[in-house]
């Protein structure tokens, strides 16, 4: 018996070492970052790695001597219009592919599920020409017009709203209301929980957009983060590596932070949904 | 943009063929059918039909510098790249950084998950800890890894000093700049496969382990004999949109490389980009655009037949 | 004033029939059961009465008004679904508020009759409560006072109580007759429970193979069921059907061995006789006498439930007092009261004066 005990215990040790070990490993990009944010650049450059003149300069001459703010002002609009947009034009989508019979209706819904199979970086050559035609370059509406809707979006919200039992639908049409009601009082929040998924997915899919934004931005009252921290890379900045890092943990931390609070939030919304 | 290519986090379920529950057809519903589905099928034609079949069309010809078609040439363009050693190179070099992504991505994604999986005081903290790149994006990830590669202050050059080890040159050797693109674009994922690994495996019923547990099977019996198999529509699922989201790899190649050195890393989003924007040739860098597309959407194209199957083991 | 099917039909596009000529009239303010096995149609015509599916053929009628291309809402009913289709994302008050709000009644009248509504149920102090913070009872009343919020004088209920334990099943069984007779609506209730449909119904309609078996009240279908298929479908323990034949004009040899004699003229030579499980008479028998062996027995309180097995193989069930005693295996005599039913040989109800009755 106590040779079997001692055998979990080992194991369990070894378990935690593993655990740890790896933590580290995929953490040290983070701490590595973040540490060398607080620690000037002369340090850094001389490899004075455990420098203790540990100071939040880098963070105000980030903010002070960059757009980074302006950048990401910029990113948080574009990003939250995306997302609103795929909310709104992917649920409605995909309350037509479910709740609504209408001519085309398979081919419409073969054209989204193509659509999915197709990547937007083969379409970047027509696109620019459209956006440019259109007079939108260098503008937020080059980055949110073109991505107003996903086939990917639709198709999962898809997935979802043929789970909406159909008595609730019933239900509704006995007590008369059409199609714009039960859409919006019945199946939009009785799917709130997919709506906030693709919500999150949209916005960080937004956020994450580097190819496009910079093809279609000049300048820095229109450039998203993703390509702002090129343009200070590529610029006279490009050895203070203090105020890089600072600027790669300002934009990190939020988005880390929204991530957490998220998940806290999506586990405690997944045990609303199976309760039911 | 893996992150976001998540096309069956929502598996299709079945649903009930009643056809009973047919919903009563009234002639307004033409009306509402245009307006619920007419923007979203408007957008998709101007932004993704429209641009394909210009793409292929411009592939069919010669261009001049303001992308404007010259001179039919039929499959012209795509001859010559097939037969130019550049755009081999190139797409060689895409190939190796797309299994190696993804063989690194899954394993490690595996590994940890497995690991998390256990039911051990603590488990949770490393469960939030492992997802945390979740929330890096490309330039992010980037800085971080270029300051880790820098060959004067960075943090491996730091390291190999202090080991007294040979300096490694990450991203001036063409071996060398590949690996430092292969190990960023795996950490940047590696949250995401992560967080899917684990539902996964969390969603095989304990019984299977408990019934193992009796017959005295050793665990890493149980791995390769339970888990893996049980959780192999899941591991399909990461391995299609992990190569798909690495076929269309841009930003990462943009910030810590360039495509170089030497080509090394010129990959084929990044070749599109450059023969179009910069090279001012549009016929050329649409028949990679094409290339690209045919390549999406075979994987897409299988990623869809198996979850309509949805066989496993 | 009355809901009227006339021939009403139901094919799906295979070809397939759910539903084939139903006609039947549902007075106002009566509470009318259909009753079934499951896969009779029933819920498919209750639905389409509701017109949430669409009728093949025939006509449907309310209050003298041809429905049969009217949208549900327009129908002016309302309906109790199996699965209470209860809004998991709205309070109890908002979910019984639902329907009035959709109909754009005014503020004042919509809490009026909500509140009345959940009094009605005892529902008042649970009605900020979510559903899923609710017992299965208890959801089941939010629906019910859905039904009475509303001012439709139809109300369909499907299966409302399936999903509910024994005990709260009877509860609410009483609680919706009560309702239905304070509220005075037209209730159209389907269910597969014989009793539920026993107990509650003005008027049951069986249904059995897509076509209508019988429409009466309880008592009719109960001691006059127009074939053994009703006759078979009420009752607990239900009736023992077992074969017999002529023996004179007024006689019959049931299953080979006993005798029953009959108050009509017999006139075909094999036919099938029911006999309900208390109509039965059950005695010890040493082997030579004995026709049967008890094959099982089941101790309710009062009585006992016998089940046992003719020599011939046939099966039976009979009541019998709990103060009698038998033993597994003993073998017994069986022999029958003359209150009987007859069957033809094709199932048909051929006991003198039923005809009268049956109008299926």
């Amino acid at each position: 018996m106590a040779n079997i005990d001692e055998t979990a215990i080992l194991k369990r040790i070894f378990s935690y070492f593993l655990l740890i070990f790896l933590a580290v490993v995929i953490l040290a990009p983070f701490f590595i970052g973040i540490w060398t944010s607080f620690l000037p650049t002369a340090d850094i450059l001389k490899g004075n790695f455990f420098s203790t003149n540990v100071s939040l300069n880098n963070y105000f001459d980030a903010f002070t001597q960059t757009p980074i703010l302006r950048y990401l002002g910029n990113t948080v609009v574009i990003s939250i219009i995306t997302m609103f947009a795929h909310l709104i034009f992917c649920s409605m989508s995909a309350y037509a592919f479910v709740f609504l019979d209408f001519k085309y209706k398979k081919v419409f819904f073969a054209l989204f599920m193509v659509t999915m199979m197709l990547p937007s970086e083969a379409a970047i050559i027509p696109n620019f020409q459209t956006v440019k035609a259109l007079g939108l370059l260098d503008h937020y509406s080059a980055m949110i017009v073109p991505s107003l809707t996903s086939a990917f979006g639709t198709f999962m919200l898809r997935q979802s709203f043929m789970q909406t039992p159909m008595e609730l639908k019933e239900a509704a049409d006995i007590e008369g209301l059409n199609h714009f009601q039960i859409y919006w009082n019945v199946v939009l929040p009785y799917n709130r929980i997919s709506l906030i998924t693709l919500g999150a997915y949209s916005f960080l899919g937004a956020w994450n957009q580097y190819l496009w934004p910079i093809l279609v931005t000049f300048s820095n009252n229109s450039r998203v983060i993703q390509n702002g921290l090129k343009q200070l890379q590529s610029e006279e900045t490009f050895n203070n590596w203090g105020m890089i890092q600072a600027s790669a943990a300002i934009i990190v931390i939020p988005t880390i932070i929204v991530l957490f609070i998220g998940q806290h939030y999506f586990k405690s919304g997944m045990n609303e949904g199976a309760v039911k | 943009m893996l992150k976001t290519s998540t096309t069956d986090v929502v598996p299709e379920k079945k649903v009930e063929a009643n056809s009973d529950r047919k919903f009563k057809l009234t002639a307004k519903d033409k009306y509402y059918a245009s307006i619920f589905v007419g923007p979203s099928l408007f957008l998709l034609g101007l932004f993704v039909f429209y641009p394909m079949f210009r793409t292929l069309y411009i592939s069919l010809f010669l261009t001049n510098s303001f992308g404007n078609t010259t001179l039919f040439v039929g499959l012209d363009n795509y001859v010559k790249l097939i037969s130019s050693p550049d755009f081999v190179a190139s797409m060689w070099v895409t190939v190796v950084y797309v299994v190696g992504v993804t063989f690194f991505t899954i394993a490690m994604g595996l590994l940890l998950a497995n690991l998390a999986s256990q039911k051990l005081p603590g488990i949770a903290i490393f469960r939030t800890l492992y997802s945390v790149t979740m929330g890096v994006s490309v330039s992010v990830a980037a800085i971080f890894w270029l300051f880790i590669f820098n060959p004067s202050a960075g943090f491996f050059t730091l390291l190999t000093k202090m080991l007294h080890l040979p300096t490694v040159n990450w991203l001036t050797s063409p071996t060398n700049a590949m690996w430092a693109i292969i190990i960023t674009t795996v950490w940047m994922h590696l949250g995401f496969v992560f967080l899917v690994f684990l539902g996964a495996i969390e969603s095989v019923p304990t019984t299977l382990y408990e019934a193992a547990d009796v017959e005295g099977v050793s665990s890493r019996y149980q791995f390769f004999h339970i888990t893996l198999p049980m959780i192999s529509p899941t591991l399909f699922f990461v391995s299609t949109i992990t190569i798909i989201g690495s076929f269309k790899s841009f930003g990462l190649i943009d910030l810590i490389t360039k495509g170089g050195p030497t080509n090394a890393t010129n990959m084929l989003v990044y070749r599109i980009y450059n023969d179009a924007f910069f090279g001012g040739n549009y016929a050329k860098s649409s028949a990679e655009a094409i290339i690209l597309a045919i390549i999406i959407a075979f994987f897409t194209y299988l990623q869809f037949k198996f979850l309509e199957k949805k066989v496993n083991y | 004033m009355s809901t009227v099917l006339t021939n009403v039909c139901k094919q799906y596009d295979q070809g397939k029939t759910v539903l084939g000529k139903v006609s039947a009239e549902i007075k106002t303010g009566e509470f009318f059961v259909i009753v079934g096995p499951s896969g009779c149609g029933k819920s498919t015509l209750l639905r389409m009465i509701a017109g949430l599916t669409d009728i093949t053929d025939g006509e449907i009628s309310i209050d003298n008004r041809v429905v049969n291309n009217l949208s549900p809402k327009d129908r002016n009913l309302t309906m109790v679904f199996q699965s209470y289709a209860l809004f998991p994302f709205l309070s109890v008050w908002d979910n019984v508020a639902f329907g009035l709000k959709a109909r754009k009644h005014s503020q004042v009248e919509v809490e009026e009759r909500v509140n009345n509504a959940l009094k009605m149920v005892n529902l008042e102090d649970l009605k900020d409560r979510k559903p899923r913070e609710l017992s299965g009872g208890q959801r089941q009343r939010v629906a019910l006072a859905r039904a009475v919020a509303s001012d439709a004088k139809i109300c369909l209920m499907d299966e409302p109580l399936s999903n509910l334990d024994a005990q709260l099943r009877i509860k609410m069984r009483q609680e919706i007759y009560a309702l239905q007779r304070k509220l005075g609506i037209t209730l159209i209730y389907v269910t597969h429970d014989q009793v539920e449909a026993m107990t509650m119904a003005d008027h049951i309609m069986v249904l059995h193979n897509t076509e209508v078996q019988q429409i009466g009240t309880p008592a009719e279908i109960y001691k006059t069921p127009a074939n053994e298929f009703v006759a078979s479908f009420f009752g607990v323990p239900p009736i023992n059907i077992l074969p017999a034949t002529k023996l004179s004009s007024k006689s019959l040899k049931v299953n080979g061995d006993f005798e029953v004699k009959v108050d009509q003229v017999i006139t075909e030579n094999e036919l099938k006789v029911g006999i309900r499980p208390n109509e039965l008479r059950v005695a010890k028998a040493d082997e030579l006498t004995a026709n049967a062996t008890v094959k099982n027995i089941e101790f309710l309180g009062d009585e006992k439930i016998l089940y046992a097995t003719f020599n011939n193989g046939n099966e039976v069930s009979a009541i019998i007092s709990s103060e009698t005693h038998f033993d597994l295996f003993d073998t017994i005599k069986i022999t029958s009261t003359n209150n009987v039913l007859l069957f033809s040989q094709d199932g048909i109800n051929i006991t003198k004066g039923v005809g009268d009755v049956v109008n299926a």
